[in-house]
């Protein structure tokens, strides 16, 4: 038995993300109408060993602080998939 | 002096740094793998050099700071114990806690490799008692993500404690956003931890050193270090 799970990292709001800037402009050079801000992120996909969420949601936590998502301009989003 | 050079998959200055240790301070430093889990006997100054640790995957020096020597390197600093990273060892030394802040993507979003210039904000440090206050020194940067960002708090507690050891400036050393190459937060290229004993910087002093091939303005963080050394013994 296995779960999955999505682990979201962005940065904070405030943090300036030059990447995001870059993406944003060659949308605006593509023509992409409508687009006002991008701000880029990661997401990891995780499979967790036994059907306890409770405790794969605990583990997905200490890896998301541990490793995952560098909290000082980065926050993270843990949600169990299937 | 014994120093340390810790090498990590992906470390790539650690023979430039190896090299300016044995020429300008005389003794060869240890090559030590990032599995092992301990310094030689001895080691008074532990050097994690420039590089793409783990291939900067994930973010520059995430992996390479949660590495097992690095319980040895925090220990080793704990102690009072003198740190210096470079470059990525910058990088490493933010993400593995010893460094407040962290590296981001330079803000004109290129790898900048070319020289550029530092104001020494002080001469009373292990790092920087080599040079005089306000002197400006030329050395190379070579980094893509090099700009220096924390919470305002802790970049007002590092100004008022007077951690910042190096700023970008123009040749006369003064402030200018043309010369702050990686756009960081006041002009910061080099910062110490509270007691004096960690710094971090991201530029190659160690690249300086010998005069058959340019200038030696690096000269005088390593021979500074080693004087600190020997007035400790």
């Amino acid at each position: 038995m296995a779960m999955k799970a999505r682990v979201t990292v962005t940065l904070k709001n405030g943090v300036l993300d030059p990447q995001g800037k870059a993406i944003e402009g060659a949308l605006k050079s593509l023509g992409v109408a409508g687009i006002t801000s991008v701000r880029q992120g990661k997401v990891f996909e995780i499979e967790v060993a036994g059907d306890d969420k409770a405790s794969a949601e605990a583990a997905l936590k200490q890896a998301a602080e541990k490793l995952l998502a560098n909290t000082v301009v980065e926050n993270y989003r843990i949600e169990l998939v299937g | 002096m014994k120093s340390a050079v810790i090498v990590f998959p992906g470390s790539n200055r650690e023979g430039d740094v190896a090299r300016a240790l044995k020429l300008v301070t005389g003794s060869e430093p240890a090559h030590i793998w990032h599995a092992d889990t301990a310094l030689p006997a001895g080691t008074d100054l532990v050097v994690l050099p420039g590089g793409f640790s783990y291939g900067d995957y994930l973010r520059c020096g995430a992996i390479a700071g949660r590495a097992p020597i690095m319980d040895a390197v925090r220990a080793h600093a704990a102690r009072g114990g003198l740190v210096l990273g470079i470059c990525n060892g910058f990088q490493i030394l933010c993400e593995s806690g010893l460094l407040p802040g962290l590296l981001m993507r330079n803000a004109q979003l290129r790898f900048i490799c070319k020289d550029v210039f530092l104001r020494v904000e002080r001469s009373d440090t292990a790092f920087t008692r080599g040079y005089n206050a306000g002197q400006v020194i030329r050395v190379p940067v070579a980094h893509g993500e090099g700009n220096y960002a924390a919470d305002a708090e802790t970049i007002a507690r590092l100004e008022g404690e007077g951690r910042v050891l190096f700023r970008y400036t123009d040749p006369s050393g003064q402030l200018d956003p043309k010369w702050n190459v990686n756009g960081a937060i006041n002009a910061i290229a080099g910062i110490v931890n509270e007691g004096g004993n960690v710094l971090g910087l991201m530029p190659h002093p160690e690249n300086h050193v010998d005069p058959s091939i340019g200038p030696t303005d690096g000269r005088g963080l390593f021979a500074g270090l080693a004087e600190a050394v020997k007035r400790a013994a």
